[in-house]
């Protein structure tokens, strides 16, 4: 009897320690960030790529879900994002330096984007999509943050999440992140065109359309071999368009409609964009010419996986 | 000239008789049809703007004119009982905030009667014309309408 309880003791030790090296939040060193000057056009640019100001400017109503925000270059935060795990709200990531970010080193800021961990050496929760910005160039990171220093500040304490309680427990995310965090940047495909490659930067990295424009499993996580074949909305309401060149997808649109697309907010029937995807173009539109062409042309280059959804884009 | 008449106003009538008749029992489907009409002018306009069709003062004001007529007629077919079925994708906000939705409306035959007078002006005005009522369908879409 006595040795059934040692034993409970030592594997219940045993299973602790394992749990807690295996959840570590793992972090970039100083010593593997590049000597970078940074430059702050290129980082506005990121900004908008990245599409920040979607989830960080502040709503323009008193609704913490109104689609519209107001400022886009005030990061006050206090969106909510009502999702099965429990509502989150973006935090201030203005440059104020107590509520906002204004107050982090350029690597805390690198390791948040890149690998989800806080300066305090928490966890995020992936509803910030650490996931695609892992993808992103060091200098464009480091750009971007230069360019949010520049932004005004707001003392706003954006909500604390409201989440079921097994999700409270953010040491917890390290083993998601065993399973969905890779850390890799973005891996160019060799033998695709160097625009195509711009367009898949853009797309797996700071544009983070896979985030929404993919199936999840139970965990969360992105299901890799359907990645932007569209799937039900994170928020649980709607249905995200699958954007592989599939017949269910946007296999019947032009590399130019695609383009033109995220310029003027108009699909090839003349629909035009709603819901978040509004935000997202409002965005795009700020993109350069050859950045839209590069994204549809490696939109059109990916492998096309159908959908149960059919299309809703009737024709031309 | 007399039948002309007379026939252009009954085919006229029939096919408003027709509309209401769909728009009675079918909001859902009346919807559909008022914004591919919308989507068809959009189409219309958007070419001559890009340059893909030859500037025509006529069909331009026309498109426009398509779109104007559009939003007093789609307001009213959002009754209690159509918030769901047919595949619809309006957004239960459009009930929560009738008077909101109402005003969007408004704001799109605004621009689109401003489209049909930029018309008389000339393919520059008309472009910028276009790109404010393009606006209208982008930010009445993003708060009144889920994809699904």
């Amino acid at each position: 009897m006595r040795r059934l309880v040692w034993a409970v003791v030592i594997l219940g030790i045993l299973g602790a320690v394992v749990f807690y090296v295996l959840t570590a939040p793992r972090t970039i060193a100083a010593t593997a960030l590049p000597s970078h000057t940074p430059d702050v056009k290129n980082g506005e640019y990121m900004f908008y790529a990245g599409g920040c100001a979607s989830c960080h400017a502040a709503p323009a109503s008193s609704k913490c879900d109104d689609p519209k925000y107001g400022d886009p270059k005030l990061l006050a935060g206090g969106r909510c994002l009502k999702t099965p795990f429990g509502t989150f709200y973006a935090p201030n990531i203005s440059s104020d330096r107590t509520h906002g970010i204004g107050g982090w080193t350029p690597l805390e800021f690198v390791n948040a984007m890149a690998r989800g961990v806080s300066p305090d050496g928490s966890h995020y929760y992936p509803a910030f999509p650490y996931t695609s910005y892992q993808r992103m160039k060091p200098t464009d990171l480091l750009d971007l943050k230069a360019f949010l220093d520049t932004l005004p500040a707001s003392d706003v304490e954006a909500p604390a999440h409201d989440l079921a309680l097994p999700f409270r427990l953010r040491r917890g995310l390290g083993l998601w992140k065993l399973l969905f965090l890779d850390g890799q940047a973005y891996q160019p495909i060799a033998s695709a065109s160097d625009k195509i490659n711009r367009g898949g930067y853009l797309v797996e990295g700071p544009g983070h359309c896979g985030e929404c424009h993919s199936p999840r499993n139970i965990f969360g996580g992105i299901i890799t071999a359907a990645k932007l074949s569209g799937g039900p909305s994170p928020e649980g309401v709607g249905y995200i368009p699958n954007i592989t060149p599939d017949k269910t997808g946007i296999g019947a649109w032009s590399e130019d409609e695609i383009a033109y697309s995220l310029e003027s907010g108009l699909t090839p029937s003349f629909d035009a964009f709603g819901g978040p995807m509004a935000a997202v173009q409002t965005n795009t539109a700020k993109l350069t010419a050859e950045d839209r062409a590069a994204i549809a042309a490696y939109l059109k280059s990916i492998p096309a996986i159908a959908s149960s959804r059919p299309s809703k884009e009737t024709g031309k | 000239m007399n039948i002309l008449v007379r026939s252009a106003i009954l085919v006229g009538a029939v096919a408003f008789g027709a509309l209401a008749a769909v728009a009675a029992d079918d909001p859902i489907k009346a919807r559909k049809e008022l914004m591919k009409q919308v989507g068809a002018s959009t189409k219309a306009a958007s070419e001559m703007v890009s340059g893909k069709v030859d500037f025509d003062q006529a069909k331009a004001a026309e498109a426009m004119k398509t779109i104007a007529a559009v939003p007093d007629q789609y307001v009213k077919l959002f009754p209690d009982t159509s918030k769901t079925g047919g595949e619809t994708e309006a957004s239960p906000k459009i009930w929560e905030d009738m008077a909101g939705f109402v005003a969007a409306a408004e704001k799109l035959k605004v621009a689109a009667a401003q489209g049909e007078e930029a018309a008389k002006q000339g393919i520059g005005a008309y472009k910028a014309a276009f790109g404010e009522l393009v606006k209208n369908c982008k930010s009445c879409h993003e708060a009144y309408r889920v994809k699904k």
